[in-house]
């Protein structure tokens, strides 16, 4: 591998292959995108649904938390990819990442904003109902800006593991950076240095500065007040 | 029940179990080394004033934000063993490690600095020191979010069928291509939901028996801290 790496005319080679590289980083953004904004509102509304006091809508939010976060992503997607299409339901293999990672991480995300949610002191529901808001007008204006500060960082560290989960769909051959890169890497030339090489550089380039602003804005955070850490502690134990 | 029995002839469930088995066996010997290789190099980034520290913190920089798969192909290709299991299980060893050795960093940097003082005061030297009363109590506080991980690594082997390793993902993907065979006829929408639903069952009943034991292990640990206080 090391060897490979040292020779030009490889890097030359895969350079020419630039654009399809750069289409197949492009899918990758999309996916990421889309599966991140999917999985930011299954989140919020699970989150939301194992607060609260109906006992059906928490029993909901725990099967799908369990379900999803005890099972394979690989195996949902190929379920989806292969089984699916029986019942004629036939989606694109970018469909099926966006799906399939946006509702795995859906899970992750729900977990954060209800260890979030639970580390709120029970006076601001009080005070909020006190004041006439509604359980809406609660969760929305008063305890969800509360708890960003805190979920943040466990929320962006999910987010790597989304855009890294991304690589998934090269298993059902969708075209995204990890598929080009697989597919480069075992042709004629067998130039798999350079090629997984450029593809770890591309997905660093794209998690490195988000796990850097996380760690340094939870170290900022443990040193400005003692009330928000103690909460932190708290949502770090159960989003664990 | 026709379908059922079909699908789930003696060889099949055998063949699926089989792949259940190669799964645990893969996931267990990468568990138990990637907690030994990331402890150490946990303690390594925390206590070192120096070069090792740089090295560690890189290492751990560059398999954390890459992704599993891609060590899982690169080490498949190019990894320095003979045998394919010593290679894929070099592929999740390295990416494991780099995730216990910040798990166990951060459970370093809960532990207040006035163990260290203690212990020096008692004359323990700094291995002993870390030997005896750093690592015991780290390992306390970190044992759930470790666990969390063991479960991600048992879910990520499924990235072994990209590879053609005979797992449990593969063999079921195996059986399902195969499936016109046994039955007689075009496989089904029930067939397939359910070989996957066994499948998924499996992986299921393996994940959530941790992530119960954790959960039990959390509540307990919350009761003792509790009360010390």
């Amino acid at each position: 591998m090391i060897q490979q790496i040292m020779e030009p005319w490889r890097w030359q080679m895969l350079f020419a292959e630039w654009p399809k590289f750069l289409k197949a980083f492009g899918i990758t953004l999309e996916i990421s995108v889309l599966a991140l904004a999917l999985a930011l509102v299954l989140g919020v509304i699970f989150g939301l649904m194992s607060t609260s006091h109906n006992p059906l809508l928490r029993i909901i939010a725990r099967v799908y938390v369990e379900f999803f976060q005890n099972t394979p992503l690989a195996i949902q997607v190929f379920f989806v990819f292969y089984a699916l299409p029986y019942a004629s339901i036939v989606l694109s293999q970018v469909t099926i990442g966006i799906l399939c990672v946006g509702i795995y991480t859906g899970a992750y995300m729900s977990e954060a904003v209800r260890a979030g949610i639970g580390s709120i002191p029970k006076g601001q529901f009080e005070a909020a109902a006190s004041q006439g808001f509604t359980y809406i007008q609660t969760m929305m204006l008063i305890v969800l800006p509360q708890t960003i500060k805190i979920i943040l960082p466990p929320m962006v560290n999910q987010m790597v593991n989304l855009i890294k989960n991304t690589s998934i769909v090269t298993m059902i051959a969708g075209g995204d950076l990890m598929y080009r890169a697989n597919a480069y890497a075992t042709n004629d030339v067998m130039s798999y240095g350079p090629s997984y090489l450029l593809c770890g550089a591309l997905y660093f380039v794209l998690c490195f500065p988000l796990t850097t602003w996380a760690r340094r804005y939870e170290a900022r955070l443990k040193n400005r007040d003692v009330i928000t850490n103690t909460k932190k502690d708290k949502v770090e134990e159960v989003a664990a | 029940m026709e379908t059922f029995e079909a699908v789930f002839t003696p060889d099949n469930v055998r063949y699926i179990l089989l792949g259940y088995g190669t799964t645990i066996k893969y996931a267990a010997i990468s568990i138990i080394l990637s907690i030994i290789i990331g402890t150490v190099m946990g303690l390594i980034r925390n206590y070192d004033k120096f070069i090792l520290k740089r090295l560690t913190g890189l290492y751990i920089e560059v398999f954390r934000n890459t992704p599993n798969l891609l060590w899982v192909f690169v080490c498949f290709i190019a990894a320095p063993f003979d045998t394919i299991f010593a290679r894929c299980c070099c592929a999740y060893v390295l990416f494991t490690s780099a995730m216990m050795a910040e798990i166990v960093r951060g459970g370093l940097n809960s532990i207040p600095k006035g163990q260290f003082e203690a212990a020096a005061s008692q004359g323990f030297n700094f291995i002993g020191t870390l030997w005896y009363i750093i690592i015991p109590q780290c390992f306390r506080r970190i044992i759930p979010t470790m666990m969390s991980q063991v479960i991600t690594v048992i879910k990520d082997t499924s990235f072994l069928a990209q590879v053609a390793v005979g797992e449990l993902l593969y063999n079921t993907k195996d059986l399902m291509s195969k499936m016109y065979v046994y039955t007689g006829h075009a496989t089904t929408f029930t067939e397939m939901c359910l070989l996957f639903g066994f499948a998924m069952l499996l992986y299921f009943v393996t994940c959530f028996t941790l992530s119960c034991i954790m959960r039990y292990y959390q509540r307990r640990l919350n009761r003792g801290q509790g009360v010390s206080q």
